[in-house]
């Protein structure tokens, strides 16, 4: 080890090592060259590229949904609204032992023991740091009974939010709707940028078919997240500077309807809970001022979010609270049509106003044994068309329809809007049936039922058979009455309010043209026979209408139920109360210058002039301003 | 032992100013312009550590007695005379070998790894191995002839050898090849035939294949994230990823001190540790990353210069090898961190935060001040 070993050559290898100290230099040099030129290229070069990478990073862009529109009535009264409600959330991060705590929630009776394995899959599916919403909607006695026991329940807390609200439940669940949580299906027909941060979307009503107009465009914020996804607080003013600017949320139009809320009140009540519908609208616009459906429900319950059983318990409701009657329900109308069927056979000549028909108590077809009975046993006696009305006489009509045929019995009545779709604006509405051979021939594959028979055309003219109609489409035809042909379609929409600029847009009245029946004379007979009806010596809803402060116009309907559903639920008793005819009422008023027409169907309701009638009425009163004096 | 002669030769010239700062220095065998740049290179680490750290005064206090207890450790190193750590080297190096074994056996696992050594204190074995691996090579060729013979060679690939795959079992891939590239930087200054080195160039492709196939998988993992890190953006690629995007987004002077979006909303993973090059790069830009690459290019400048002023083989080999090393590691974690190179796990010398390392490291700029206050002031 000695430093003066003879084989070391002491300045040869200071030198060979001072060399190699330069090579060693040299390539340092170069490593960090390289190192150099690569800060240079990411630095310098691709600067721009990583500033906006590093933006992208941190800048989370969250959607803020808009606020849904209002929906008033025609007199600016709140129908639908948005409410703050508290909802129980759960924040997993923020919870040590989530399986507890969701036990001790159930404990206290503020989520469902059932859920508890549901919101432990979504506490630990999530982001920990997103809240998991236990309960939507938390009543105040559960508000107050949370906050005492708070500490007990770390990461646990109630939040409020904007929940729809229906002020008043169910009179308007079948008309303006309700509104639901998202589907997938919803998602797959929804701009996925203007439902950004939505939960809810319109479902039906004019929730539904107004969903475009009530929505409102979702709104943009730019938040500083963590790689987590998490907020940042804007303490840090230098991360936050350099943030786009935020775009505010659009708020859904304001809709106000044509339906007036106490009318709706009023056909409402006037139903008294039975299965039925009613529909009130303005013959000179198509305004449609009620639109009632009973029995109803609570359409809040789709808003907040109900439970299984709920869902089913409305659903399986032997009554179909969920059924739409006023739209969705397909009637014979009964002897509603008459009126109809008489302009039909005065304007092609198949009677005349003076031919008379003695009554019997029943009808035969020539060569035919078969006896089609008037609702009056023992006969009306002789009668012309205008009796044939006002009393409701069957025999007359069956007469009467040999000559006018079945086609022409649908060519008519399809120009008043029977048969077809009304065009309302809310979606889903039946289009009902008017029979003809042409009709018989597409619907039936059977050769022996694609003929038309006699028999059937007999029936059709009391609105039996095959022929359909739904409440809505009963209240336009009476209002096409009402206007000596004129046809407006029927809305229930009268405006669309931008609510940031107050700009009300209405809804023109839209006329659909004209049933061509020309001769005035032939609308004087038939509009007073049907004035008759309700205000006449022998009209058939004479105890509704006579002694009324003013002059109207009515038709009662009494349909027969084809088939019954052989439900296993009923007993004896309620079997039959479902085999009794449905009881129909079709109205207008005032009679010189009509500025309601209404449709009433009463299911099982048994007598049109009897149960029906009097609820048209009631609608007719309210709207006119004669409530006081008919209620003494 | 502990009072060199040169020292008190200088001493005796140069009275008047024993009292000042640099005579001080002098007596405590301590090379200023050396001491200055590492405490520059700790500054300017502290300062990045801090925001890397989230802002935590917590942090930045441990790592500044960690600091403390290096310093402590280069100065008792910088007392130890050259030809006494020369004599007792052979019997470091066996010390570190019974205690790599020792951690093979009954080590501390941790993070996957079995690094640690648990007696009355933790601390891995290997960072030891990282100054007595050059200290053994540089023995072994003092007193032999130098360019080494081949045989020689042999005997020395056999030193670095040992301790490099104790530590890769460990495993520990980054260390190893530190360690053994110390140990060759040895040879290599030693005045290895340059043809020698091609020779071994040309050999290092058939033998990346052997490497690669007793690599583990985490490690071929890092070498394919390397290759293509968007193909696996939220797994292996997401260090290089958003390491790069910090410090692309720092641009020429960067966001600021604290205000990195990268590092302090979390984007980048260990923005502390192995990645807090990349902080630098973010909030101080090119600017601030070159000003510390300057740093650390004095620092090592200054060892080579000591090197070339040593006097004997030991010292001017070991002096060049630690100076080398340190040049190594700050490359390959720059490299890493700016997506050269694979993530290797190498931190970035007296910035990143860790003890062990520090203290070797400070412990190794001890060696250097050692030799340097021992050189024989010989006439040329």
């Amino acid at each position: 080890m000695s430093l003066l070993s003879p084989i070391k050559d002491h300045h040869s290898e200071r030198r060979l090592f001072i060399g190699r100290v330069i090579l060693a230099s040299i390539i340092s040099f170069i490593m960090l060259g390289v190192v150099v030129a690569r800060l240079v290229q990411l630095q310098v070069f691709d600067h721009q590229l990583f500033a906006e990478k590093s933006q992208g990073n941190r800048v989370r862009i969250e959607a803020v949904p808009p606020i849904r529109g209002l929906v008033f009535d025609r007199k600016g009264r709140v129908i639908a609204e948005n409410l703050p409600a508290y909802q129980l959330e759960l924040i997993p991060e923020q919870v040590d032992d989530i399986d507890d705590t969701l036990r001790r929630l159930a404990a206290i009776k503020l989520i469902e023991p059932n859920d508890i394995p549901r919101f432990i899959e979504l506490s630990r599916g999530g982001q920990q740091f997103k809240p998991v919403t236990l309960k939507f909607r938390l009543t105040d006695e559960e508000i107050a009974n949370f906050a005492i026991q708070r500490p007990r329940f770390p990461g646990v807390d109630f939040q409020p939010r904007l929940v729809r609200h229906y002020p008043h439940g169910g009179l308007f669940a079948h008309a303006v709707g309700y509104v639901g949580a998202l589907n997938t299906a919803d998602m797959q027909r929804l701009d996925s940028a203007r439902y950004a941060g939505t939960s809810h979307t319109g479902k039906t009503g004019v929730e539904g078919s107004f969903e475009d107009s009530l929505h409102g465009d979702a709104g943009f914020r730019h938040l500083i997240t963590n790689a987590r996804g998490r907020q940042v607080p804007a303490s840090n003013r230098e991360l936050l500077d350099s943030l786009p600017t935020d775009e505010a949320a659009n708020p859904g139009s304001n809709i106000y309807l044509s339906l007036d809320l106490d009318l709706q009140k009023v056909a409402f009540n006037a139903l008294e809970g039975r299965r039925g519908a009613v529909v009130a609208l303005d013959p000179k616009t198509g305004e449609v001022l009620a639109l009632v459906s009973s029995p109803t429900f609570d359409p809040n319950l789709f808003a907040v979010g109900m439970s299984t059983g709920e869902f089913r318990g409305l659903q399986d409701n032997p009554d179909r609270p969920l059924f739409n009657r006023a739209t969705h329900g397909t009637y014979p109308p009964g002897s509603t049509i008459k009126p109809m069927l008489a302009l039909a056979a005065l304007e092609t000549g198949a009677t005349n106003l003076t031919r008379k028909t003695v009554c019997i108590g029943y009808f035969q077809l020539e060569g035919n044994e078969h006896r089609y009975r008037d609702w009056k046993r023992e006969g009306h006696g002789p009668v012309d068309l205008h009796d044939a009305i006002s009393q409701s006489c069957d025999v007359y009509f069956y007469e009467l329809s040999i000559d006018l045929g079945i086609d022409n019995m649908h060519e008519y009545l399809t120009r008043f809007g029977l048969g077809s779709q009304t065009g309302v604006d809310v979606s889903g509405e039946r289009s009902g049936v008017v029979p003809s051979r042409e009709w018989k021939r597409t619907n039936f594959s059977d050769r022996d039922n694609q003929r038309w028979y006699h028999g059937e055309t007999v029936i059709a003219s009391i609105g039996q058979g095959f022929m359909l109609a739904t409440p809505l489409q009963l209240a336009a035809a009476v209002g096409t009455l009402a206007m000596r042909g004129d046809r407006y379609r029927p809305h229930l929409v009268a405006a669309i309010e931008d609510p940031l600029s107050g700009e009300r847009q209405a809804i023109e009245p839209d006329w659909l043209g004209n049933v061509a029946i020309g001769n005035e004379f032939y609308w004087d007979n038939v509009l007073e026979a049907m004035n008759d009806v309700m205000q006449g010596p022998r009209g058939s809803a004479r105890a509704v209408g006579t002694g009324a402060p003013y002059k109207m116009a009515g038709k009662s309907g009494t349909a027969q139920v084809v088939s019954i559903a052989q439900d296993a639920e009923y007993d004896e008793d309620e079997l039959e109360e479902r085999q009794r005819d449905h009881a129909l009422f079709v109205s207008f008023a005032p009679f010189d210058d009509p500025r309601i027409a209404v449709a009433v169907i009463v299911e099982n309701g048994s007598s049109g002039s009897g149960v029906a009638a009097p609820i048209a009425k009631a609608v007719m009163d309210e709207y006119l301003g004669y409530s006081h004096v008919s209620a003494e | 032992m502990f009072r060199p002669s040169d020292t008190q030769r200088l001493l005796s010239h140069r009275t008047i100013r024993v009292r000042n700062f640099s005579g001080l220095l002098r007596r405590l065998n301590i090379d200023g312009p050396l001491l200055s740049g590492l405490l520059l290179i700790c500054a300017f680490g502290l300062l990045v550590l801090y925001s890397a750290a989230g802002e935590s005064s917590i942090l930045l206090i441990n790592q500044a007695v960690r600091l403390g207890v290096a310093l402590i450790a280069m100065l008792v190193v910088a007392q130890l005379p050259p030809d006494f750590l020369r004599r007792w080297t052979p019997w470091a190096y066996a010390a570190g070998l019974v205690l790599l074994i020792l951690v093979l056996t009954k080590g501390d696992v941790g993070q996957g790894a079995r690094r640690w050594l648990n007696i009355g204190i933790r601390f891995q074995p290997s960072e030891a191995m990282k100054l007595a691996v050059p200290m053994m090579t540089a023995w072994f060729l003092h007193d032999r002839q130098i360019p080494p013979k081949f045989g020689h060679l042999a005997a020395i690939a056999v030193l670095i050898a040992v301790p490099t795959i104790l530590i890769a079992k460990q495993p520990d891939l980054g260390t190893s090849l530190l360690i053994a590239a110390s140990g060759i930087i040895v040879i290599l200054l030693a005045g290895l035939s340059i043809r020698f080195i091609v020779g071994l160039g040309v050999l290092a492709v058939p033998g990346a294949f052997v490497l690669w196939n007793f690599m583990q998988d985490y490690q071929k993992q890092r070498v394919l994230t390397l290759l293509n890190p968007d193909s696996d953006p939220l797994g292996a690629g997401y260090n290089i990823i958003q390491s790069k995007i910090a410090i692309g987004s720092g641009g020429l002077f960067g966001k600021g001190w604290t205000n990195g979006s990268q590092a302090h909303l979390e984007f980048l993973p260990e923005r502390h540790t192995d990645f807090i090059f990349a902080v630098l790069g973010e909030e101080f830009g090119l600017f601030g990353v070159l000003s510390l690459l300057a740093l650390y290019m004095f620092v090592i400048g200054r060892g080579l210069y000591i090197a070339i002023q040593a006097q004997d083989t030991y010292s001017r080999l070991l002096a060049g090898s630690i100076s080398l090393t340190f040049l190594v590691y700050v490359f390959v974690n720059t490299a890493m961190v700016t997506g050269l190179i694979p993530v290797v796990g190498v931190p970035l010398p007296l910035v990143s935060f860790g003890g062990t390392s520090m203290v070797t490291l400070m412990a190794g700029f001890g060696i250097l001040m050692s030799i340097h206050s021992n050189r024989k002031l010989l006439p040329h």
